[in-house]
């Protein structure tokens, strides 16, 4: 019952990313990358990683995905003419996608049986994280306010119409 | 195995349940209070066999019925499957967050101690927080799909408010969050039971009073009811981003508009007003501070924190709807510079002033 | 908790997952997509940290997840802003359209 569990969340989840990259309809790309995100906070739940399956909905499906319909929505971007490349790069790019994530599976696929340590009731908790965060990891902690502030900044600088 | 899935099965429906009856009052109140307030009777002609039960057949049955029956108008070059996706993008997430809603203690039966809290997650608070943040496409799909300029206009205005006061919603909770050093509301329920003083039991408006302001308001912003309705004014926008939506999916929008009611009424109940907390009962009874004794059996002592909790849920939604028809409408302008420039430091100070005051005191209640 | 696999398939399914991103970066024109097809490689990755943090009982796989979820996030707000910018000036998104500084 477990297995065929994850089979089927698997499979949703390729089916989801390959409406993102192949749907000609911007749209249905943005929900198809808020379905992935979804099923990934699944699978990150699976893991014992319940912080970061909550942060994963709320920072990921939850705003940057909204960010991008948003554009969408005022950009009016409607389905494109030409939105694959030609024919010849689309037999390459496959190929070449096939090529790598092939490798990579026999890679993983070669020993699939990853050791797994014990861990205790805390692991994947708000405590355990912020733990980690504010000891061992303060300086990238700070320098990623640092560019988020950055990116505010910027992106409003950007986003301005030009005064005439 | 089996017993486990029953079990947990049974509490799910059971504040489905809960939720969706509360709900439906609240639907009931909407159309009573508003006529008191507005000194007139209400909505009270449908009856059945001459039952007409102060207007509640006409708002819980024939309503609905009408709703359904409605012929379901698609507008032309609306996109269909988002046209339909929407409403249910908008009420999926609201039901969901009930799952960590605490509706009493436990429940000794047989042995056998039941957590009356149906998903029993370490990071109750951010999953309610996701959840709301899952509802926001439920409002900017209904805007686009529509094919309509005013369903744009809404769907916009609607999703840049509920991003907005998302973010005030969840600075507020973490003043609650550090008072109560935990993120799981049926802890957060639990530690409310202690006493302060030996009599004043350790509720959350009494120690997060900013938080509590803050938070209601915000919460009533993202449900986007009047005060802050402007998505769906009616006199500007004739519906906002639901314009172009009739029948069952009309019945889902507004529907989804009192799930959510009912969700920042027990939000609010739980963090504020000690969720399921009756003053001085504990697990075995009743324990007063001057001395007397209530002892009573488990089944007693749940079905007495359920009814509080059932009590609470409802005097807010009351009050949510009486401030839905005694206040004017807020502009756009003015909204968002309430969310940003107003609520949101608020909510910051609250954070500070409560780290600083439980660094000088040394602990939580 | 629930263990849905052996560890090794989350790493399998995460492969997949980055291989689509890549073919979608290279095979798509529409700029918003492209970017979305990142998004989806640095998921990838992030499931890939939390498997290996979990194979090895340590918190550090998830603190890197948050990080990568923050920059992400900051990489969205200016790389969509530039996009705006760029529709401004060119009313167009269509990676074949804008070659300027092609040689």
């Amino acid at each position: 019952m477990i297995v065929p569990l994850f089979a089927v969340l698997a499979l949703l989840t390729v089916a989801a990313s390959l409406v993102v990259v192949l749907h000609t309809n911007p749209v249905y790309s943005a929900l198809g990358l808020v379905a992935t995100l979804f099923l990934l906070a699944v699978f990150f739940v699976a893991l014992d990683a319940h912080m970061v399956a909550a942060l994963q909905i709320i920072v990921y499906a939850g705003a940057i995905v909204v960010l991008f319909l948003f554009v969408i929505m005022l950009l009016n971007l409607q389905v494109e003419a030409r939105a694959m490349a030609p024919a010849p790069l689309v037999v390459v790019a496959a190929a070449g996608g096939l090529l790598l994530g092939g490798l990579v599976l026999a890679a993983v696929l070669r020993e699939p049986e990853l050791p797994t340590a014990a861990v205790g009731p805390g692991y994947g908790g708000t405590e355990a994280l912020a733990e980690r965060l504010f000891t061992a990891y303060t300086l990238p902690f700070e320098l990623t306010s640092v560019l988020l502030l950055v990116a505010i900044v910027g992106a409003v600088v950007l986003g301005k119409k030009r005064m005439p | 195995m089996g017993i486990e899935v029953a079990i947990a099965a049974a509490k799910a429906g059971f504040i489905l349940f809960l939720a969706l009856q509360v709900m439906g009052l609240g639907v009931f109140f909407e159309r009573k209070v508003s006529a008191v307030i507005q000194d007139r009777i209400g909505a009270n002609r449908a009856s059945i066999l001459g039952f007409a039960g102060l207007g509640l057949v006409n708002t819980l049955v024939a309503d609905p019925i009408k709703f359904l029956l409605k012929e379901d108008i698609r507008p032309a070059g609306a996109d269909r499957l988002l046209h339909t996706l929407a409403p249910v993008l908008s009420v999926l997430p609201a039901l969901a967050a009930f799952a960590v809603m605490p509706f009493g203690d436990v429940l000794e039966l047989e042995g056998r101690t039941i957590n009356l809290q149906a998903a029993a997650l370490n990071v109750g608070i951010l999953y309610v927080l996701a959840m709301a943040s899952l509802g926001v496409y439920g409002v900017v799909l209904a805007g686009w799909a529509s094919n309509s300029r005013w369903s744009l206009l809404g769907g916009i205005r609607g999703s840049a408010q509920m991003i907005s006061y998302e973010i005030a919603m969840g600075l507020a909770l973490i003043g609650v969050v550090l008072t109560y050093d935990t993120l799981d509301l049926q802890e957060m329920a639990r530690r409310q039971g202690e006493l302060v003083w030996g009599w004043l039991p350790a509720w959350g408006v009494l120690y997060q009073p900013l938080a509590f302001v803050v938070f209601l308001v915000a919460g009533i912003a993202e449900s986007k009811r009047i005060p802050f309705d402007l998505p769906e004014s009616e006199s500007e926008l004739v519906s906002g981003y639901f314009t172009e939506y009739s029948g069952a999916k009309h019945l889902m929008f507004m529907m989804a508009d009192f799930v959510e009611v009912v969700l920042v009424a027990a939000l609010a109940a739980t963090l504020f007003f000690g969720g399921w907390q009756v003053p001085w009962l504990g697990r075995e009874g009743f324990a007063f501070p001057w001395g007397g004794q209530v002892p009573l059996p488990s089944i007693a002592v749940a079905a007495l924190q359920v009814t509080a909790f059932m009590v609470k849920v409802i005097l807010l939604t009351f009050f949510q709807i009486v401030v839905r028809w005694t206040l004017p409408r807020f502009r756009y302008d003015q909204l968002m510079r309430l969310g940003w420039k107003g609520l949101l430091p608020l909510a910051l100070a609250n954070v500070v002033l409560t780290a600083a005051v439980l660094l000088v005191t040394g602990s939580a209640p | 908790m629930l263990e849905l696999a052996p560890l090794g398939w989350y790493l399998a399914l995460s492969a997949v997952l980055f291989a689509i991103g890549v073919v979608g970066v290279l095979v798509r024109r529409n700029l918003i997509v492209i970017f979305m097809s990142v998004e989806l490689m640095l998921n990838a990755v992030n499931l890939t940290f939390v498997a290996l943090a979990r194979s090895m009982g340590s918190t550090d796989g998830q603190v890197i997840v948050f990080f990568v979820m923050a920059v992400a996030a900051a990489e969205a707000a200016v790389g969509l802003a530039i996009m705006l910018q760029l529709y401004r000036g060119r009313e167009t998104i269509n990676a074949d359209e804008v070659t300027t500084l092609r040689w």
